[in-house]
Formats: C-alpha cells, sequence, structure tokens
C-alpha cells in the first residue's frame, strides 16, 4: 500500500490496510482494495458501504483507464478515500482531482511549489464531472 | 464565426501559462523528456526531421481573417515564412523552437486560438464540412455541435490519456466532404420522421494501417444528449480499448474485436447510467453557440450571372467555385496546389498545403473584403472563402492570380493530397511531395480531359495523406533502404465511401508517375458518358486496369 | 563510421557531434568511437541535445555522407526546399 503525499481534503489517510480485487471478493472484512488498470471497479459498487479505501494504481502515466475507475466509483456514490499510486507526475493532479480522487500517491515525490502551481492550473472547467463538486462553464453561461 | 468568452479565453490563457510552466522545467530539467513528450504533444509539438512542429488547430476548419493573418505572421515571426495545412484542417509550422513556443501560443491566444489536443492520445481538434453555412445541400450548419464537442473534449480529465489518438467529425449535408466515416467518431446531424433534428453517430473508422469505414451505432441521438452519448462512447474505449499494442489502439479495433453489437451494447448501458447524473450542457448553451454562426448579412437581390468572357477566369470558375446557398453568392475554393507555367512551356507543381506567410495574410484580406470576413481550411488541403458575391469573383480572381494561388485545379488529378513525408516526418519511409509534384506536372496537361480523379499520397502506413481514399492512392514504403511506391485504386471519402485496393508489386518515383499515367491513359480509353474515373473503376474492377499498368 | 545525431533541445535545430560540442554541419561530425552510447548520455542529461542516437556514415571525398536518406534529409534539409539548407551545395542528387 503506497502512503498518499498529498490529500485533496480534510482529515487524515485511510490506513486500512489494502488486499487485492480478488482478494477482496473473498474476505468479507477488508475495507481497503487496491484495483489495476485492466480491472472493472464495478465489481465493487455492491460493498460501497463497507469501503474505506480504494487505491487505483498507475503503474504508467500514460495509462488513463484509472481515470473512469475513479468516476464510476464516485458516481456511484463511493464516499470513502480515493486514492491514486503508481507513476504520477504533478501534470496530472488536477484531472485526478476532477475525476474524484481525494489522496496522491506519487512513486516519486513531487515538488510542494509545483503542486500548489498545478492544483491552482484551470480557474473554470468545461465539462461536468459530477464528481469534483466544480460547476462547468457552462452552468455559470446559464446561471445555473 | 464563433467568439470566445471571458470563460473561453481564461480556459486558452491557462493553458498557455500552464504550457510555459512546462516548457520551463524542461529546459531547466525537472521535467524529462519521457514526461515531457505527452504535455508537449497535447499542445500541438512534436520533435520531427529537422526541428520542433508546431500544428495549431483551426476548429471544425472555421477562421476569420484576423485569425488566418496571425498564421502567416506566426511563418513569418516564428518559423521560416511559410506553413503548411494538413488533412485534418490544421496548419502546422515545420521549423519551431522550442523555447519560443510559449510565446508563440501567446500570439495565437489573442486571437481566440491554440494548439490544444492537436496530437497526443486523447481527442483532437474536431473536423467539418468546409462548405458548412454555405452549401446547397445542408440539413443545419454543423458547427455550433462542433464547438460544442470542442469545449467537452477540451482538457477533458478522463479522456487524456486514451489508448490512442481520437478524432471527430461532425457533418450536417448528404454529400460527405469531410471523409465522416473515417474518423474515430463520425456524426451526421439528421433529422427524425418526427421532424427534430439529432445525431446519427458512426464510430470506429478510420485509415492507418487497418482502414474500416465506421460503422453506424446509433441512428438518432437528440440533441440534448449528444454529449452524454459521447462521453459513453469515450468512457468504454478508454476501459476497454487495447493498450498492448499501439497498432491495435485505435477504437476500430477494438469495435471489431468485441463486435458492433457488443460495442453497442456496451455504450448504451454506460449512456443509460449516464443520463443520470446531469453531464449535458442545456439546449440553452447550444442556442446561445448558434448565434454566432447565424448567417452573415447575405444581401438579396444580387445577380446570378457572371461574365465568363475572360478564358482563364471563366477556367478557374468553372473548376473553383461551387454553388451557395444564398442567390448571388459563391464559395470560392482556392486551391494551394500550384501549377505555375515555366518559361520554357512546361509546367511546375508548388508542395501541397504549404503557403507562403505573404500568401496566407493575402487570403485573410481577400476573406475580409469577400467572403464576410471567413475562411476555412478544407481536408484536401486547401482554401475556401465560403461567401463570395458572385459579382466579386472576378476581382477575387485577378487578386489570387497575382498572389500565385488561382491555378484551377479543384479535385482534379493535379489537386493532389500529400502528408509532409520523408522530407520533413521522422515517421515516414518515402517521400511524398515530390511524388506529387511529379505526378501533377506529368499530368497537368490532360487534368482538365480526365477530369475529378482524387489523387491522395503517403509516406508511411500511417495514412495521414488519405491514400485508402484515393481514387488513384500511393503509399510510399522503404524497400531495403530505398524508396518504393505501392499504387492504389478504388478509394473514395465521399458518401459512397470505399477502401482503395493495392494493384500490384510497388514501383520507383519515375515508375509510379508511369504508372499513374498508364491507369487515368486506360480510363480515358474506356471510360464511358458521364463516368469519373473512380465510377469507370467501380464498372470494370481491378482486373483490366491493372493488366494496363503492368501488362 | 558512427556518428552522433540529435535536436538541440531548446531550438530543435538538427545537430552532429564534434568531439567536444555540438555543430550545424554534418561535416564537422567525428567518428563516435567507443564512447558513443556514454557522450549520448551526458549529453542528454546536461540538456544540450534531445534524442541523440548514432548513425551510419561515410567519408567521402566530399565529406561526410550519412548512410540513411532520412539522416542525409536531415543533414541538408528537405529535398523540396534546398533553399532552406545550410549546406549551399546541396544538391537533390547530393541528398539522395
Amino acid at each position: 500500500m503506497a502512503d498518499p503525499q498529498i490529500l485533496l481534503r480534510d482529515g487524515p489517510a485511510a490506513t486500512a490496510p489494502t488486499v487485492s480485487l480478488d482478494a477482496f471478493a473473498a474476505d468479507t472484512n477488508a475495507t481497503a482494495v487496491v484495483i489495476q488498470p485492466g480491472e472493472d471497479a464495478r465489481v465493487l459498487l455492491a460493498h460501497l458501504d463497507r469501503l474505506a479505501l480504494v487505491e487505483v494504481t498507475f503503474p504508467a502515466f500514460t495509462d488513463g483507464r484509472g481515470f473512469s475507475t475513479a468516476r464510476i466509483l464516485r458516481e456511484a456514490g463511493y464516499k470513502g478515500e480515493l486514492r491514486a499510486s503508481g507513476d504520477i507526475g504533478v501534470d496530472m493532479l488536477t484531472h485526478l482531482q476532477r475525476c474524484g480522487f481525494d489522496a496522491i500517491a506519487p512513486k516519486d515525490v513531487l515538488d510542494a511549489d509545483q503542486i500548489k502551481t498545478a492544483l491552482a492550473t484551470w480557474p473554470q472547467v468545461y465539462q461536468a464531472t459530477v464528481v469534483d463538486g466544480r460547476k462547468p462553464i457552462w452552468a455559470l453561461r446559464h446561471g445555473q | 464565426m464563433y467568439l470566445y468568452d471571458q470563460y473561453d479565453q481564461a480556459m486558452v490563457d491557462a493553458r498557455v501559462a500552464e504550457f510555459r510552466d512546462q516548457t520551463r522545467r524542461r529546459i531547466e530539467g525537472t521535467l524529462s523528456e519521457e514526461k515531457f513528450r505527452p504535455l508537449r504533444l497535447q499542445n500541438g509539438l512534436y520533435l520531427q526531421l529537422h526541428a520542433y512542429m508546431l500544428r495549431v488547430a483551426v476548429p471544425y476548419g472555421t477562421l476569420s481573417g484576423a485569425q488566418m493573418k496571425m498564421l502567416g505572421d506566426i511563418a513569418d515571426k516564428y518559423d521560416r515564412g511559410y506553413g503548411h495545412f494538413t488533412t485534418r484542417q490544421n496548419i502546422q509550422y515545420n521549423w519551431i523552437k522550442l523555447e519560443d513556443t510559449p510565446d508563440l501560443l501567446a500570439d495565437l491566444a489573442s486571437v481566440e486560438m491554440h494548439a490544444i489536443q492537436t496530437s497526443g492520445n486523447c481527442i483532437r481538434n474536431i473536423s467539418s464540412d468546409q462548405y458548412a453555412g454555405a452549401a446547397t445541400d445542408e440539413l443545419i450548419d454543423p458547427r455550433p455541435y462542433a464547438e460544442l464537442l470542442r469545449q467537452w473534449s477540451s482538457f477533458h480529465p478522463e479522456f487524456l490519456a486514451l489508448p490512442r489518438k481520437f478524432k471527430i467529425c461532425v457533418i450536417a449535408s448528404e454529400t460527405d466532404r469531410a471523409a465522416m466515416r473515417l474518423h474515430d467518431i463520425g456524426i451526421r446531424i439528421v433529422k427524425n420522421d418526427a421532424g427534430e433534428i439529432g445525431c446519427a453517430f458512426y464510430v470506429g473508422g478510420g485509415m492507418g494501417r487497418t482502414p474500416i469505414i465506421a460503422p453506424l451505432v446509433k441512428e438518432f441521438v437528440p440533441l440534448d444528449q449528444l454529449i452524454t452519448y459521447s462521453e459513453a462512447c469515450l468512457r468504454v474505449y478508454n476501459r476497454y480499448g487495447r493498450r498492448d499494442n499501439k497498432y491495435k489502439a485505435r477504437i476500430k479495433i477494438l469495435v471489431h474485436e468485441l463486435g458492433l453489437e457488443e460495442y453497442r451494447r456496451q455504450v448504451e448501458e454506460e449512456f443509460a447510467h449516464l443520463q443520470t447524473l446531469a453531464i449535458e450542457p442545456p439546449l440553452a448553451e447550444l442556442e446561445r453557440i448558434k448565434t454566432y454562426f447565424a448567417d452573415p448579412a447575405f444581401e438579396t437581390g444580387l445577380p446570378d450571372e457572371i461574365d465568363l468572357s475572360n478564358a482563364n477566369f471563366a477556367k478557374w470558375v468553372k473548376a473553383n467555385t461551387a454553388p451557395h446557398k444564398a442567390a448571388g453568392y459563391a464559395i470560392a475554393t482556392i486551391s494551394l496546389k500550384a501549377l505555375t507555367r515555366q518559361e520554357d512551356g512546361s509546367v511546375k507543381a508548388g508542395i501541397p498545403g504549404d503557403a507562403t506567410g505573404e500568401q496566407i495574410r493575402v487570403m485573410a484580406d481577400l476573406a475580409k473584403r469577400y467572403s464576410f470576413d471567413e475562411l476555412r481550411v478544407t481536408h484536401t488541403q486547401n482554401i475556401v472563402l465560403p461567401h463570395v458575391r458572385k459579382a466579386d469573383l472576378f476581382a477575387l480572381w485577378q487578386a489570387l492570380v497575382a498572389a500565385e494561388l488561382a491555378t484551377p485545379n479543384l479535385d482534379d488529378v493535379t489537386d493532389i493530397i500529400a502528408c509532409p513525408g520523408l522530407d520533413y516526418c521522422t515517421l515516414a519511409n518515402a517521400r511524398s511531395i515530390p511524388v506529387a509534384q511529379k505526378v501533377a506536372e506529368r499530368m497537368a496537361p490532360k487534368a482538365e480531359e480526365i477530369g475529378e480523379l482524387k489523387l491522395k499520397i503517403s509516406g508511411c502506413i500511417n495514412a495521414c495523406g488519405h491514400h485508402h481514399a484515393g481514387h488513384i492512392g500511393i503509399l510510399g514504403v522503404d524497400r531495403k533502404g530505398v524508396e518504393n511506391y505501392q499504387l492504389l485504386l478504388g478509394g473514395c471519402e465521399g458518401a459512397d465511401t470505399s477502401l482503395a485496393s493495392i494493384v500490384g508489386p510497388g514501383f520507383n518515383e519515375d515508375g509510379i508517375v508511369d504508372a499513374v499515367e498508364k491507369a487515368t491513359n486506360f480510363y480515358l480509353a474506356q471510360r464511358q458518358e458521364g463516368e469519373r474515373f473512380l465510377d469507370t473503376y467501380r464498372r470494370l474492377g481491378m482486373a483490366p486496369f491493372k493488366e494496363a499498368i503492368y501488362g | 563510421m558512427k556518428i552522433i545525431t540529435g535536436n538541440d533541445l531548446k531550438t530543435g535545430a538538427v545537430i552532429w557531434w564534434t568531439g567536444q560540442g555540438w555543430s550545424l554541419h554534418v561535416n564537422e561530425a567525428v567518428e563516435a568511437g567507443e564512447d558513443g552510447a556514454a557522450t549520448i548520455a551526458a549529453e542528454e542529461a546536461a540538456r544540450r541535445v534531445n534524442g541523440a542516437y548514432l548513425v551510419d556514415a561515410t567519408q567521402d571525398a566530399d565529406g561526410i555522407r550519412p548512410n540513411h536518406i532520412k539522416e542525409r534529409i536531415r543533414a541538408l534539409g528537405p529535398t523540396v526546399r534546398l533553399d532552406l539548407s545550410l549546406d549551399p551545395s546541396a544538391t537533390p542528387a547530393k541528398v539522395l
């Protein structure tokens, strides 16, 4: 389990030990799970209530499957910690946040100033991802 | 034309600042090339054969005069005096410095332009019909829908690391002038039996090494579900598109391997889910965008007659203008496939799609004077002035003649699409431009007699030159370190989309020019009344053409 | 012979390793020797070059001629725009 360098919410990082998705199905006591890029997040949807932590791995920063994984979990109402881990550069942070991640555990530690700059990149956003709580530009345009 | 509001401008400005910071980090050494590469690509910056190359987005191919002028100024200020209009309706510059790029992007942003997502494994610039808003056969102007998709796809956080690049095209005419079904998603705006406007979705088309014509995935998506359905198509692709082999990573392979029914089922499932989430902009947003694409103030009562007493002008009018929906107006195409007669009587062909900074500014100025300040870039690498009064055509033509932009060869065998090829591109196996020039120079004397013949050349299997969709296609390959060219026949990007087939063994550079001439001579001998080259080929099939070329 | 080429990180210009530094002119390239890979690694780490690699070339009376057409086009310019070449003697025949 990778400890987060960045928390995008208040409160401490989740500490429950994670198990693999396969092990999670068999272990009814587990409250934390790791999802790899090829795995289907929707198998967790029936168990969201007992989950405190979902760690989504990014073995390579060029593999964007984890972005969909995150949104799918948040769209289904998952409220626990959603942690991105692995090959994560500072330039991915806003996209991760917009897809619902609230904890980031990069393989290589990121520079604090660069994190601050990166998180302030976008004044507004074009899309409703719904899961990031941001109003898209079209909603602002039409007073929604 | 669409104009940015403060939000659009802030987003583009934010992008310039972000890239300035990324460039600084790369030059200072805190960002490695491996990590920087996808970032620069998503800002259109490649490392090519001679230098960095920057591809600037021209959303759905539409430009204002001021934007076009800026493109000309950039050619002179940051490049070596010219730019290259591409088959994706964009423009690219071949000699860009990394250290200059943030300033260049800031200059672009000052005229509401950018290079966002013109490369990389993300949703690319949306393409459309170059005659949008002017065509006689159009249901509705497709560009507001393309603009809605542009905003949705810009910096979409879920879809910036897709398995591979993703190209979307939107048209609204019966005649497909944009190769819609050769895109990852092709959207045709249609009217259903109830008279409502909606979108037909074709998914999984493309060229490259596995050319596929996109199948119809959904007949009718209502306008207030356009973004939601697109998002469903993309999410299924992002999750399940192949990532183990870049040559099998496009959505066409996913659709093919899953099967159309299964892909459609998965999209429907995702679509049903996403519809519960309110991710769709309100129709009021589409209406807001539409106001920018209202018809310009066309004059009424204009004459439709054109004085064609000047023979050269008449030739240009016949070849390079198309009917306009408003009486008294025409659509004029400026050919960027120049043929220049030399003193010895021979013809010299220019570089397809290239224009000098000065020529670009001339076209910008002509748009202001004669076309309601609007231009279009075509996927055939030409420029369109969409709304020209017929009474102004002669003056326009004279100005084009003076700028060496009046070649009357639209859609004939000398109006060749060619990728940059090995003269500029690191991926290429063979040069494309010299072949295009030699073919054009050889065929010029017979071009008018031959009539419509779409010839398309790619310098490698990635097919940027659309060779699969050429009535005649040429594909450059590397045969043991020597350039070699394969001939293909029978492709078409239009409404009756078809893919070209390879005729036989390849040729060297002179041989491929001979082969094109033999194929066209055979066509001239065999054609029946009213048949284009493609029609004769379709009637007779490959065998007699092959015999004529190799026999 | 084997020579080293790449693109200048900041300008993107095609450059050739001269033994002491980088030149815009292929004729100033030198045999990379056994240290080619080390030179490439050191120069990339110093951010003087981007995407450096070794190419095969031949020394003849006219100077250094890369063996592959792609490298000759990089050295001499696009064959269709030799007016942009750094080498005033560049001709299509010389490139091909």
